[in-house]
């Protein structure tokens, strides 16, 4: 029998929920023996119904989860050779200390003497000792969590699943727990799978992280490539501060945003193709401008606003041609100082553009309409004199074209701001409508995560193709 | 207008408890420790324990509502159990009908029992008794169990099931230890007023079967004044057991809080 290299492989899993929505959707992930992934990302991203599918709390609808090479997507949880940490610790009230962590020896009807001994080791782990005998109920969170964690690992499974293990716990006592954890995996020398919100948390604990959105995977790397090298402007927004920015790339190793070049290190992209860029705030360089040598610097500007905090100071600067951009650096520069900015080639991360403007699926109709997102939209007339009635198109519309309407009823298609990026000169906003579609929207106005908004586009932005050729094509085969 | 104090308002309940709740109890008191003429004795309590009718009925009485209990819980546990396990809507509408005969006054209930039974040719009697005291308690029952397993932690099913507990082993290891305090709510509720119960035996027994409730009513019905002093006593004995069995009851509850 052929063993794999891989303590566990989810390949290709969904989770579909029975009102149809994806709790997963086609994730797959490979954890090496030993190894310590976190996996990353916002409430309803899906993290945590992708551990409970390991641990066999819930099933997978599509796919299959294999531990040791052999495939558990039907097996039920107390057959795997796996352990749960709980969000709230979920410790038996009934019973002691002691017992807790006893629970999954007893049941395996082990020799009270083994049983012993071997609660003693796994308390002595956690820093527990001498609590034997103590009510769960009088102990502290980070207490409770060190025997939840304790009653886990007794079982010597091969893989530790913690689920927001920290999440109810104080900072301070968090970051000593960070470290204890890092120790015990260390001595333990287990799998460990951690799901947290928490990038900071993931990115000091794991050797690998997973960030995870809407059911799917973002990206999954090292803590130092997630962060420097973000695969798209969700991953670098989730994770640290960043300034992400429309840009251009205008050959090999030259990048324009802020109306200026700047060399980079990425190629790749092809010429004058539109990527974004993501420039971390520690990663720009910044020093009061003087008089006859503003070409030392790459961008002009003037400080608006100064925090401290703690170790560094937080600046935004408002650029001269209208950009706004977030600093840190370990020197104060009061609002109102004139500065100049520098970022170095190797400190640009350019990204490739998931989408450049809507499309969706349409269909031409009577009267200068076209049907998509399941609602009627007016066209210019010249513009529908090109099609036939019924027949088939693709729809684009710019972000900058959609228009957003504080009143529901105002729009053809209502709406709800669901993320927002900002980028420097605008905000670029994802609205899910009703029927679960997502509007990609540019604009200056400020909207707040979870407003309503009636979505209109005038009809002299609305642009029709026909279906491709190669596409249609394609289909009939 | 100025309220001194929220004691203030305390007023009428104490007036009304003092009234309709120690007035009585010591009343009670009062006429169990006293012969017809007023003077001190402890003749009455001496003549429960000598007259073995008495002492019979009570242990009788006692018997019936242990029976009536545990067919009570063993009816009971199950329902909550299904219900609090199942998904969303089908428990409310479970609920709903556990609850429905309880908008109906139990007397009603009862006289519909008797004719019931009278309609299928079945005699009436102690299992009649039985039936009709499972049924008309059986909610008491089923309501503080489905309360403790609706809100117990579906993650320690979880995390025994984590830990390599198979279905019934988790049910015996944590499900049923932590609901515990719901079965002694209900069993409370159940044990408690079956004691004590007369009306439904008088009319599912045809008078035939005297339970401990039914031996107070007549002392003060049918007996006269001259009886009231035992009744007071027989009352006192009954109010010490079931008191008693609240303790008990509530004491565990605490435990397993």
């Amino acid at each position: 029998m052929q063993k794999s290299d891989f303590i566990i492989e989810v390949n290709h899993v969904s989770k579909q929920f029975e009102d149809g929505k994806f709790a997963l959707d086609d994730v797959s992930l490979q954890i090496k023996k030993g190894e310590f992934v976190t996996i990353l990302g916002p409430s309803g991203c899906g993290k945590t119904t992708l551990l409970r599918c390991i641990a066999g709390f819930q099933v997978a609808t599509e796919g299959d989860i294999l531990l040791n090479g052999e495939d558990v997507t039907q097996m039920p949880p107390h057959l795997r050779d796996v352990n749960t940490v709980f969000q709230k610790y979920a410790l038996f009230p009934h019973l002691n200390v002691f017992d807790n962590v006893a629970f999954g020896l007893k049941l395996k009807k082990m020799d009270k003497k083994v049983i012993e001994k071997k609660v003693k080791q796994a308390l002595k782990t956690v820093g527990m000792t001498d609590y034997e005998y103590r009510d769960v109920d009088s102990l502290s969170g980070g207490q409770q969590q060190r025997v939840a964690i304790a009653r886990a690992i007794i079982n010597e499974p091969e893989v530790l699943l913690l689920d927001e293990p920290l999440a109810a716990l104080d900072l301070k006592m968090r970051k000593d727990m960070q470290m204890e954890l890092r120790e015990m995996h260390k001595k333990l020398g287990i799998t460990f799978i951690y799901v947290t919100h928490d990038q900071e948390e993931a990115l000091t604990l794991s050797d690998r992280v997973v960030v995870m959105r809407e059911g799917k995977i973002q990206q999954i790397g090292t803590p130092t490539d997630v962060y420097n090298e973000p695969q798209n402007c969700f991953v670098a927004d989730f994770i640290g501060e960043s300034n992400i920015l429309d840009a251009t790339m205008v050959k090999d190793g030259v990048v324009n945003f802020c109306e200026k070049d700047f060399e980079c290190v990425d190629k790749g992209f092809g010429e004058d193709t539109e990527v974004d860029v993501v420039v971390r705030p520690e990663d720009i360089y910044i020093g009061t401008l003087q008089e006859g040598k503003e070409d030392n610097w790459q961008l002009h500007g003037e400080v608006h606003s100064c925090i401290f905090k703690g170790v560094h100071y937080e600046m935004t600067v408002l650029t001269d041609n209208g950009y706004e951009l977030m600093i840190q650096d370990y020197h104060a520069f009061e609002p109102g100082t004139k500065v100049g900015l520098l970022v170095k080639p190797e400190d640009i991360q350019v990204m490739k553009k998931e989408r450049l403007c809507n499309t969706f699926e349409g269909e031409v109709l009577e009267d200068n309409r076209v049907r998509f997102l399941d609602e009627e939209w007016d066209i210019p007339e010249r513009v529908a004199e090109r099609f036939e009635v019924g027949e088939e198109v693709e729809v684009e519309v710019d972000f900058n074209r959609v228009n957003l309407q504080d009143d529901e009823e105002d729009g053809v298609l209502c709406g709800e701001v669901y993320f927002i990026l900002y980028k420097g000169d605008h905000y670029h906003l994802t609205v899910r409508t009703d029927d679960g579609d997502d509007i990609f929207v540019d604009t200056n106005d400020v909207w707040d995560d979870g407003d309503r908004v009636g979505i209109r586009v005038a009809p002299s932005y609305i642009r029709l193709y026909k279906k491709s050729q190669e596409q249609g094509t394609k289909n009939q085969d | 207008m100025v309220f001194q104090s929220r004691t203030t308002w305390a007023w009428p309940y104490a007036l009304f408890m003092l009234c309709l709740v120690i007035l009585p109890l010591v009343l009670i008191g009062v006429y169990a420790f006293t012969d017809a003429d007023g003077s001190f004795t402890i003749q009455n309590f001496v003549s429960f324990f000598t007259k073995s009718e008495a002492i019979n009925t009570f242990i009788y009485s006692l018997a019936i509502a242990l029976i009536t209990t545990i067919i009570c819980l063993l009816l009971g546990y199950p329902a909550a159990y299904i219900m609090a396990m199942a998904d969303f809507k089908t428990p409310q509408v479970m609920a709903m009908l556990f609850i429905l005969p309880m908008w109906i006054n139990f007397l009603l209930r009862t006289i519909a029992t008797v004719e019931l039974f009278r309609m299928f040719g079945l005699p009436l009697g102690e299992g009649a008794l039985l039936f009709g005291m499972v049924y008309d308690f059986l909610p008491f029952m089923i309501y503080p169990i489905y309360n403790t397993l609706q809100k117990m932690d579906t993650s320690l099913i979880e995390a025994a099931h984590d830990l390599g507990a198979k279905r019934h082993q988790v049910f015996m290891k944590v499900t049923l230890p932590l609901s515990v305090p719901g079965i002694y709510s209900g069993i409370v509720m159940v044990f408690m007023p079956t004691v004590s119960t007369f009306a439904i035996a008088e009319l599912l027994t045809h008078n035939k079967v005297t339970l401990f409730g039914s031996l107070i009513q007549r002392c003060f019905g049918e007996g006269g004044i001259a009886m009231w002093n035992y009744g007071a006593a027989l009352s006192l004995i009954m109010l010490i057991i079931i008191g008693l069995t609240s303790f008990f009851g509530g004491d565990k509850e605490d435990i397993n809080r």
